[in-house]
């Protein structure tokens, strides 16, 4: 499961609760995972299952309480965020490391115009002059596509349109050239023009900066066209991961094969009913004691319902959770 | 493709918002982005019309003038008859349970201070006398509809991840039964499979109920899926309107062309080898729009021609509208 090679950053055993009046919430459970430099991490998963409060736990963006960071190692670039300083942590956020929220609305400051968002971090960061950050501000609004840049800076969020919002906090995450960015759905509400070319400008920053990004979807045509490899969450876990081919070509876990089943595909005849995935999503209200997708899965047996799977490997690339063994059609030896 | 007797619920002439765009310390107005601008369209009852075009085009400024939520610059919007645009304060709340919106910003829609049980049911409080008992029905009803855990009604919204938000704006959309809704990407932050049951539900009501839909989309796969015609977009106009199979099929206007050949494959063995039209150059600004054909600036195929003149809006099949001056 593990390659040697250095990488940037590297998460061990992340669980992250939520202590809420009527008890707790497990959103991520026992989360690991890898990032190289110039690296793509796809993170794909059911709504709910943990993704976006995994990459808030990185950066300690959650309010604690309710949330708990209740074990678990982040190593970035040699030191372990959970224990750095306060001041350390503001350089990084924002500055070593770039993020795009999943709600461009609540993270742009309403009351502040789009080109003092863009300027001040470039001034703290960067250190630059008002007027370099203002040219690199109207810059940076190009590069995504904003038509009028220059004149566009003067603007609130109010007045862009959705996907205009989200570009703007692209150019915000990417202003400080920062070594890992971190990207919740930054593309949701982007058309495939505007996001071919956003993916276009993500590649080049990779090849150029070497920055290594983690990429979080539920549109399996993007991860296919730009990850390196490939996560799958289920109730806060990760339940299957491998490079981005071998997953489309090989997916082992009953989740990963339900989610690709029910993808619509441009080519195809109008299906009369979109195949969704049956039953109810997983209840976080305890630690997992056996495996969360049982009550939706075709091969459960017996061991599946008294027992969590811990992820193990299939290639050396390529490991899932699961006591099923896609390829012999049968359980794994206990 | 339509049947005569198929009749228009929604009929939109000449709509046009522009936003006035005021600089200096003295506040002058020195121009305006004009998000809309003169377009017309109907939406027939029981139908899905999908309204697709690239980011900042105007879509969601159409929604929201569709349901009157600005005061239109000019034109008219019937609903059913009315003339909406020109509707006083209190005839305009009767009508309000009729028409309701799923609004692309979830978030930015939620009364944070309130429980989701009580953000669903408000329409219903102002609207419909109901029983304590039979609101909670119907809002666990409406919960399960849209697959959120009825155990979920006493949090609050910042409580649930982001496709959790969409699905409470979907279900307090439903809460009224309304006649007409304004998706405006309704699915966008949630998964395939969420997705799709959605989709469904959505599809099952319009059935049931005959409910109309203008759904708002840059996801081209579900749009061809979901609505019975569709209507493409580029800064503040309509370029292209039709039956969904005949445009998917057969796209006419170069915008269109590009547009659907720019959808990403959800297969890392072909994402290399497909057939793209790149548009050149950069989406003008709606402040200050190109004379004549608006695309001509990215236009593939423009002739000096197409910089003078506007092209007209002109039927070019049965029920297939299209403005370019060189259909092929
Ligand atoms: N403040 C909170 N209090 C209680 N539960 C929470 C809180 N924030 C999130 N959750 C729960 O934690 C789980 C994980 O949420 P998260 O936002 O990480 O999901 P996600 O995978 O990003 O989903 P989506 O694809 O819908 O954005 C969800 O089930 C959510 O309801
Ligand atoms: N309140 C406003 N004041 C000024 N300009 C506005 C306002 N609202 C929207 N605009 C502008 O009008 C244009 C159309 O915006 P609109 O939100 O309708 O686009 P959209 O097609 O929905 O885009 P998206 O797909 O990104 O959501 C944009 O250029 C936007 O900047
Ligand atoms: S462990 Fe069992 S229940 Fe869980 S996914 Fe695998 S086969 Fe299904
Ligand atoms: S009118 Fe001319 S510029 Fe406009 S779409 Fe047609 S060919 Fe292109
Ligand atoms: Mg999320
Ligand atoms: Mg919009």
């Amino acid at each position: 499961m593990r390659d040697q090679s250095a990488t940037v950053l590297d998460v061990a055993n992340l669980k992250t609760v939520f202590n809420t009046r009527d008890g707790e919430v497990h959103a991520v459970n026992d989360v690991s995972f890898y990032l190289k430099p110039g690296e793509l991490l796809g993170i794909v998963g059911e709504s709910g299952s943990g993704k976006s409060v995994t990459m808030m736990s990185l950066l300690k963006l959650l309010p604690m309480p309710p949330a708990e960071i209740r074990s678990g190692t982040i190593e970035f670039d040699g030191r372990d965020i959970r224990e750095v300083s306060d001041k350390e942590l503001r350089q990084i956020r924002g500055g070593e490391i770039g993020f795009i929220f999943q709600d461009p609305m609540t993270s742009l400051n309403p009351v502040f115009t789009v080109g003092f968002q863009l300027i001040e971090p470039l001034r703290v960061h960067m250190g630059m002059s008002k007027k370099q950050a203002r040219a690199r501000a109207a810059e940076l609004l190009e590069l995504v596509g904003i038509p009028d840049a220059p004149a566009r800076l003067k603007d609130f969020p109010h007045q862009f349109s959705g996907g205009m919002r989200q570009r703007v906090m692209i150019a915000i995450a990417l202003a400080c050239d920062p070594k890992v960015l971190i990207a919740d759905e930054p593309t949701t509400a982007l058309d495939v023009t505007i996001q071919a070319q956003i993916l276009e400008l993500v590649k080049e920053l990779r090849q150029k900066l070497g920055m290594a990004i983690i990429w979080i979807t539920h549109d399996l045509g993007v991860i296919a066209e730009i990850a390196d490899r490939v996560a799958v969450m289920y109730a806060g876990q990760i339940v299957e991961h491998a490079e981005v081919k071998e997953l489309f070509a090989n997916p082992q876990h009953p989740y990963t094969r339900a989610l690709l089943e029910t993808l619509p595909r441009m080519g195809e005849a109008r299906a009369e009913r979109l195949p969704s995935i049956d039953g109810q999503p997983p209840n976080l209200d305890h630690a997992p004691t056996h495996c969360e997708f049982a009550p939706r899965c075709k091969h459960a047996f017996d061991r599946c319902r008294v027992e969590n799977p811990q992820r193990r490997n299939v290639t050396p690339a390529h490991d899932v959770a699961c006591f099923w063994d896609a390829k012999a059609g049968g359980p794994i030896d206990a | 493709m339509l049947d005569d007797e198929k009749k228009p619920l929604v009929q939109v002439k000449n709509l046009k918002m522009h936003f006035p765009i005021y600089r200096g310390i003295l506040k002058r107005q020195v121009g305006a982005v004009k998000a809309v601008d003169g377009i017309s369209f109907d939406v027939f009852e029981g139908e899905t019309l999908g309204l697709v075009g690239e980011s900042g085009c105007g879509k969601s400024t159409v929604g929201r003038c569709v349901l009157r939520l600005y005061e239109v610059t000019e034109g008219s919007i019937d609903i059913d008859g009315t003339n909406i645009a020109t509707l006083s304060g209190a005839e305009l709340r009767a009508k309000r349970p009729q028409m309701q919106m799923i609004f692309q910003d979830p978030q930015a829609s939620l009364n944070p201070r309130m429980t989701v049980g009580s953000i669903i049911s408000e329409p219903l409080d102002e609207h419909k006398n109901m029983s304590k008992d039979e609101k909670r029905e119907k809002v666990g009803e409406l919960m399960d509809a849209v697959g959120l855990a009825r155990r979920f009604a006493d949090r609050y919204p910042h409580e649930f991840s982001g496709g959790q938000r969409q699905r409470i704006g979907i279900a307090r959309a439903l809460a009224l039964n309304p006649k007409f809704i304004v998706c405006d990407e309704p699915i966008a932050a949630l998964d395939v499979s969420i997705q799709a049951q959605v989709v469904n539900l959505l599809e099952d009501l319009q059935e049931k109920f005959g409910l109309t839909y203008l759904f708002i989309s840059h996801d081209l796969s579900m749009v061809r899926h979901l609505a019975t015609r569709v209507a493409v977009m580029y800064l503040g106009r309509l370029v292209e309107l039709g039956d969904s199979e005949t445009l998917y099929m057969t796209p006419k206007h170069p915008y269109t062309q590009a547009l659907l050949s720019a959808v990403p494959h959800p297969d890392p063995a072909q994402a290399g080898n497909i057939d793209r039209v790149i548009l050149e150059g950069d989406v003008p600004s709606p402040a200050n729009p190109p004379p004549g054909c608006t695309f001509s600036t990215r236009c593939p195929r423009a002739q000096p021609i197409c910089k003078q003149d506007s092209p007209e809006w002109t039927e070019i099949g049965e029920g297939h509208f299209a403005a370019c001056h060189f259909i092929e």
